[in-house]
């Protein structure tokens, strides 16, 4: 049989990628990658971004996955290009981002002669991704892309890795369209939701007195619908809910039943209202350790139900009373029917005293700080940014560190999808690339990467990047030239010997933007820091804000490091006990 | 298990037989070996081979050691794995049989080479290879049956072990082909 073999290897590739909904590919290209970067050429359904790093190409697609719900395409070559990614796919594996990464590799048969350009790109991504392929033959390159969308997407989802070599690209195949039979082969937990078990948690969460409803990312990444759900569930229960650094924006900040983010850095009557519930729902959190704090004092009297679509998340840690493995959306919704049927026999238990407990708590105002003086507290930025962007269509990435924490506190996220950060992985250098992801699929949106001075630093060849794409993000700059989070550290746990952490040598930010042909502000004043953000909001391009902040402000409140929920810190007055030999060994 | 391990209960590690089927493709052995070294988990035992041509399907039978709860963990990482199909706790299914095979180099002069062939009579050993100096004997069996044997042997002379590790398998008339089917 004569087969028709009509186009190359690196053809078929793009057009299985546009097959897969794919209209946007963060990339660099290089050697081993160039007949993709030619059949990417006249393409006219694939839009190509040019990063000035592979690690931000990742980041990119990251932000772009995290903020339309649909799959992040990465492009590299060989070696370097992948091993810079590498930082990239890990982050997207610990924060479930489902992100398909293509890199070039050297032809099949110079594989192992240590070519040049040549890394064991398999080898080196394997344990930080969902799935990888080295393609080596040429015929199953269109059902390995169909297959890889199906993995970074299915179940839990993740980054996969193909690993392209030039050979490959360039052979002549014909090419195959997607079949249905993958799904069926990835999905080995066939079995159904067990309605005696969601019968029996409807049953504990009707009769609670103390609930709490813990929600994260999973929620998230099941779809906004599931948000609503989790609203619903909430509101019906008239159960706190708190939610994890991952899952902000699944509950609305103004709902009256959230008690706003928990964990090391979360609000006092979130943990609190942790520690003291009777039942803990968890939906599609797990259990971190950011997040529990000491274990053997974690949440001690109560019931635990843990939903989550991975079953490996469930009893890895903390162990429950009650897992229940599937999507939080179907979940939610065979569980709220549930409830709703037993409502109607069988009334609430009161919460009234659990909500005064509560309402307690909240007077401690953990959140509270003074802003006095001309200096700027970090905190007031966050909330002057978050009072002038909230009726717009806001968007926010960060970086990771004090700002991070902060920007957490005091934005309010009233939808999901519409906060991008490192959690898992807590990469510095993740929100500016993250950002340029956001804004290409939301080109009408306000994007704000809230970042710090030492984060930025790290990627902040983008600029670069987001000249050339003209992308209108705003880099608003926490300025108090230190590694804020490792300086508080040095504070608290190795009396204030402040090792490297001090950021030497910064440049000047708003000289900085002028090179690159875009706004710089920088305000130093409080009076002054309304009218900047104004200014930044309403400038058209790109802004990098240099915020210059309070240098030796900490981010409280905070559970330290081997602590309970319980024995968290309120300010620096309220000095807690000597961290302890076992916390002081953890990060 | 946590990073919190100081205030863990500990509870009794067990030896647990696992029994995967895997695709037979490059990788999937890395990264079921891969997950045991990442998250620190214990290998006492590993074989590998295909057991189906045309479905380019692999049994990897594995030996671990851990608490109930990090076998659970084990047993749902493992399943976490795009190309690993089945996961079956033999040690939790019921009756199984264990079984490997040695072949043990002794090399010997003199009267204890009468003792050795003894001994391997005994253990029903097969006699794979003579010298005037040296044996080789090609035993199967119990893992524990195998260690006794080779105990035997160092003290007759000098020896040279290979082991091909457990290959498990469930009593009774059970079999995998419902499973297989599914995938």
């Amino acid at each position: 049989m004569t087969v028709d073999k009509t186009i190359t290897g690196a053809e078929a590739v793009i057009k299985a990628l546009v097959e897969n909904g794919v209209e946007v590919i963060f990339g660099y290209p290089g050697g081993a990658v160039l007949p993709l970067y030619d059949a990417i050429f006249d393409n006219k359904n694939i839009k190509h971004i040019l990063v000035r790093h592979e690690q931000a190409a990742v980041h990119a697609a990251e932000g772009y996955a995290r903020s339309t719900g649909k799959v992040g395409c990465v492009l590299v070559t060989s070696g370097p290009g992948a091993t810079n990614a590498i930082t990239g796919l890990t982050d997207a594996l610990m924060d479930s981002i489902p992100v398909i990464c293509l890199s070039g590799q050297v032809p099949t048969h110079l594989i192992g002669t240590d070519a040049f350009q040549e890394a064991d790109t398999t080898g080196i991504s394997r344990p930080c991704t969902k799935h990888n392929y080295l393609v080596k033959n040429a015929d199953k390159l269109c059902d390995i892309i169909h297959e890889s969308f199906e993995i970074a997407f299915t179940g839990r989802p993740g980054p996969v890795l193909i690993d392209l070599p030039k050979d490959i690209q360039l052979t002549r195949v014909k090419y195959g369209k997607k079949i249905n039979k993958i799904k069926n082969k990835l999905i080995k937990n066939k079995s159904k939701i067990d309605q005696k078990v969601i019968i029996k948690v409807a049953d504990l969460l009707i009769n609670a007195e103390k609930p709490i409803i813990y929600a994260g990312g999973g929620v998230i990444n099941a779809g906004p619908k599931a948000s609503n759900l989790l609203t619903e569930l909430v509101d019906l229960l008239n159960s706190p809910v708190t939610l994890t650094l991952m899952g902000l924006g699944s509950v609305s900040n103004d709902n009256k039943n959230f008690l706003g983010m928990l964990g090391m850095h979360g609000t006092y009557e979130a943990n609190l209202a942790m520690h003291n519930c009777d039942v803990m729902l968890n939906v599609g959190a797990r259990f971190d350790d950011r997040v529990t704090g000491r274990l053997n004092a974690f949440a001690p009297k109560s019931k635990k139900i843990h939903i989550d679509i991975d079953k490996s998340s469930i009893n890895k840690v903390v162990s429950v009373d009650f897992g229940i493995v599937g999507d939080c959306k179907e979940v939610l919704t065979t569980l709220i029917q549930e409830i709703k049927k037993l409502h109607n026999q069988n009334n609430l238990k009161s919460k009234s005293d659990w909500w005064a407990q509560i309402n307690e708590w909240k007077k401690r105002d953990s959140l509270g700080f003074k802003q006095i003086g001309k200096n700027i507290k970090p905190q007031q930025a966050i909330k002057s940014l978050y009072d002038k962007t909230k009726n717009l269509d806001t968007y926010v990435t960060t970086e990771v560190g004090q700002h991070q924490m902060w920007a957490a506190q005091y934005f309010g996220f009233s939808k999901p999808n519409h906060w991008m950060t490192s959690g898992g992985l807590g990469t510095m250098g993740y929100g500016l690339p993250s950002s340029m992801g956001v804004q290409i699929a939301h080109p009408d949106s306000l994007v704000i990467d809230i970042s710090g001075e030492a984060s930025f630093l790290m990627n902040m060849q983008e600029l670069s990047t987001i000249v050339q794409y003209k992308l209108p993000v705003k880099i608003f700059i926490l300025n108090n030239q230190w590694m804020g989070m490792v300086r508080q550290w040095q504070e608290l746990n190795h009396g204030s010997r402040y090792s490297e952490s001090y950021t030497e040598s910064l440049p000047d930010f708003v000289m900085l933007a002028k090179s690159f042909g875009i706004k710089g502000l920088r305000v130093e004043e409080i009076d002054k820091l309304d009218k900047t953000i104004d200014e930044m909001i309403n400038t058209k391009g790109p802004v990098i804000a240099d915020i210059r902040v309070e240098k030796e402000e900490n981010c409280f409140p905070m559970i330290p490091s081997g602590a309970a929920h319980n024995e968290m810190i309120l300010g620096s007055n309220d000095k807690p006990k000597d961290t302890s030999d076992a916390g002081l060994a953890l990060v | 298990m946590s990073v919190y391990q100081n205030n863990e209960i500990k509870e009794e590690e067990t030896s647990r037989t696992l029994s995967l089927v895997v695709d037979n493709q490059p990788g999937t052995l890395a990264r079921v070996i891969g997950l045991f070294s990442g998250r620190g988990y214990n290998i006492e035992s590993l074989t590998v081979t295909e057991i189906d041509n045309a479905r380019n399907l692999s049994r990897i039978s594995l030996v671990t050691r851990g608490t109930s709860m990090t076998i659970e963990q084990i047993k749902s990482q493992l399943l976490r794995i795009v190309p690993v199909h089945i996961v079956r706790d033999l040690t939790l299914e019921g009756p199984f049989i264990k079984s490997e095979l040695a072949l043990v180099k002794v090399v010997i002069k003199g009267a204890n080479r009468v003792e050795a062939l003894r001994v391997a009579e005994t253990f029903r050993a097969r006699t794979l290879d003579v010298t005037l100096s040296s044996f080789v004997f090609e035993l199967t069996g119990k893992p524990l049956k195998i260690d006794a044997f080779i105990e035997l042997m160092r003290s007759l002379g000098d020896t040279e072990i290979s082991r091909t590790g457990v290959s498990a398998i469930s009593r009774g008339n059970k079999t995998e082909t419902k499973l297989l089917e599914q995938i």
